[in-house]
């Protein structure tokens, strides 16, 4: 049956009901059924005799019996913060990163980065670790280290080959992430770092519904200055708001570019309508500050090099340790303990 | 069937978001349009579609018929200035809000796909080209599998697959052209977009995103090289506002000379919200990055010409 364009699904429902779904029936609903998707399905009077009876009771009932465990593998976890946007390409991953070297310069916190980017992993590379792979042990998966302090976990660890397409559908990739949250053994974490694909799909909906019990710090979303974009990123702040993630703020990638010949300041993706700041005002939401672009970052990021370590003096460097701190101070840290001056 | 009567189909794939998709596609339609060909697009990217603020046509409905929905229209076929006709489908024309996000998961994503492919009354139309989202996943698989089943192999021509410089980026798209070889998609040839950026003031070229990425990847994987395109705010600014692309005395692009002509009126000013009169396809053919699509389009249809001599 085709899908009908007047009434879509209302966002609430999908997100109350993210990984519920009714069983496929080989008859037609009889009179006094109890829901297929109901607690009594398949064990009701009214089911005696009813042909679909097994199929209701052999159907998962209830919330996600992995959730619990979900929750307790994450008890250790003291923040956990997604990072997102509507739009693909805008630094998502870039920021994910130089976030946790960001997190990980004091060597008293400990940082996780979980990239459920299925189809476009690009963690792996920025830190690094490229060609490294996932050790399973008795307590389970154990991340890949970039530093002491600094563990990854992405598909990219588990693939045969480097450049192997990931043609997964949505419960599959669905799967996958919650193997990542259920069997990674993470420890004891200060922060961990959910990077997500560019959209707001089957991966969003999981990553929410897998941690809302386990209490997700927030979101940071990121965009870049032009309205092709922000008209991206307003879904996105939408969802988030409809999901009850709380925005803990916005940051502009790629707001200006400094020609290193004359220093002529051009605005490459240029922000007819505002820009983030203006998204920020509009939808209420706290903007944590703009990351000039900086051909170093790319190259940064092509050899796996923290863009911390190598440019510390870069106007780049600077605006980033600015949203970090505003970010810190936004889920309730000093941000002279997350980022001590060295 | 919408699909019979469309000659060509071209997918526009990455693995990468924010490369450029949606203004490859858009550029590719409006050269092949000013090639003189009839060209549909259809934007299947359903969480976040660009398509319609691409051709400036946010506002647009779409309007149902007996024969299924109609694209909207950007401009109509002019046989005497060697323009073809240029319709637009995208979901974006279906949501009551702009700012609506769609939380959509897999199973609805493939029944929408398959609906564009089918409901949209195209009629006769020279080339198709379909914008995707990025990735390898269920609006992917759902448009080749469909188009498999429903079109001729004559008629699915192939894709156009793009990518930036950076490695960060082809390691994604090498993921795309493993899902083409895997589903049997020939592809036509890689575009590098965003290769280079001229400072307007001191025409120092600065590769942001690196450089020659785009074609070490192509001839890794024995597959077309179909150019470079720079960075160009001029562009993004006709896309934004509306306003003729302006480029200061002397600006050459290929030997030919960019910039206005003399006593040309500046028109209004860059920040200004009111947008130019004229069509998107004449104002485009004072871009510099018109010249540069005009070569990779003429490319792409050889391509799409070997291809079908080759099935």
């Amino acid at each position: 049956m085709a899908p009908s364009l007047e009434e879509p699904d209302r966002v609430e429902d999908v997100i109350a009901h993210p990984l519920k779904q009714k069983p496929t029936l080989v008859a037609p609903e009889p009179e006094h059924c109890p829901g297929p998707e109901s607690e009594q399905a398949g064990a009701a009077d009214s089911c005696a005799g009813c042909p679909n009876q097994a199929i209701c009771a052999s159907a998962p009932k209830g919330p996600d019996p992995d959730i619990p465990i979900i929750a307790a593998r994450l008890a250790g976890v003291k923040h956990k913060i997604l990072v997102v946007s509507g739009k693909g390409g805008v630094g998502k991953s870039t920021f994910t990163s130089l976030l946790a070297h960001a997190f990980a310069i004091n060597p008293d916190n400990s940082v996780g980065v979980m990239d459920t980017d299925i189809c476009g992993p690009s963690i792996p590379k920025m830190m690094g670790v490229e060609s490294e792979t996932l050790h399973v042990s008795g307590a389970g998966m154990s991340p890949v280290y970039v530093m002491d302090n600094l563990g990854v976990v992405s598909i990219q660890f588990m693939l045969p080959n480097r450049d192997d397409a990931i043609i997964w559908r949505g419960p599959k990739k669905n799967g996958l992430i919650k193997q990542f949250l259920k069997d990674v053994d993470w420890g004891d974490l200060d922060f961990l770092l959910v990077d997500t694909p560019p959209g707001t799909s089957d991966e969003h909906l999981s990553v929410n519904a897998f941690l809302k019990e386990s209490g997700i710090d927030g979101a940071v979303v990121v965009t870049t200055p032009q309205e092709v974009s922000l008209l991206d990123v307003r879904k996105e702040i939408d969802f988030c708001r409809k999901a009850g993630i709380r925005v803990l703020g916005l940051v502009e990638n790629m707001s200006m570019f400094v020609c290193p010949k004359c220093d002529h300041a051009s605005e490459i993706f240029r922000a007819t309508t505002g820009g983030g700041r203006g998204l920020a005002e509009e939808m209420g939401i706290p903007f944590l500050g703009a990351v000039p672009i900086d051909p170093r970052i790319a190259m940064a990021c092509d050899y796996g090099e923290s863009f911390f370590d190598s440019f510390p003096d870069s106007p780049a460097c600077k605006a980033l340790k600015g949203v970090v701190s505003s970010l810190a101070d936004q889920i309730g840290l000093d941000p002279r303990d997350v980022l001590p001056e060295q | 069937m919408s699909l019979t009567q469309v000659k060509h189909i071209v997918l526009v794939l990455s693995g990468k978001g924010g490369v450029g998709k949606s203004s490859v596609t858009t550029q590719l339609a409006l050269s092949l349009s000013l090639a003189g060909h009839s060209v549909g697009v259809l934007d299947i990217d359903l969480t976040g579609p660009s398509i319609p603020r691409m051709f400036a046509i946010e506002d647009e409905k779409v309007t149902q018929t007996p024969g299924g929905w109609l694209p909207i229209t950007v401009h109509n076929g002019d046989a005497a200035a060697g323009i073809g006709s240029l319709r637009v489908m995208s979901l974006g024309f279906l949501l009551p809000r702009r700012g609506d996000a769609v939380v959509w998961r897999g199973p609805k994503k493939t029944a929408m796909v398959r609906q564009f492919l089918t409901d949209v009354f195209w009629g006769e139309t020279d080339y198709l080209l379909i914008d995707t989202p990025p990735g390898t996943s269920d609006e992917h698989i759902s448009l080749v599998e469909t188009l498999l089943k429903d079109t001729t192999p004559e008629q699915l021509a192939g894709a156009v697959v793009v990518t930036t410089p950076q490695a960060v980026a082809t390691a994604d798209v090498k993921k795309e052209l493993n899902f083409c070889a895997k589903t049997g998609v020939r592809v036509l040839g890689v575009v590098e977009n965003m290769s280079g950026f001229v400072c307007p003031n001191c025409s120092e070229c600065t590769h942001i995103f690196m450089k020659g990425g785009g074609r070490v990847m192509a001839d890794d994987f024995d597959v077309k090289f179909l150019g470079s395109v720079p960075i160009d705010p001029q562009f993004l600014m006709m896309i934004e506002t509306g306003r003729r692309p302006r480029y200061p005395a002397g600006t050459l692009v290929n030997g030919e000379d960019m910039s206005a002509p003399a006593g040309a009126t500046d028109g209004p000013d860059a920040g200004s919200e009111v947008r130019e009169p004229g069509l998107l396809v004449e104002k485009y053919q004072s871009c510099s990055l018109a010249p540069v699509f005009k070569t990779i389009t003429a490319d792409v249809i050889t391509a799409v010409q070997q291809a079908l001599t080759a099935s």
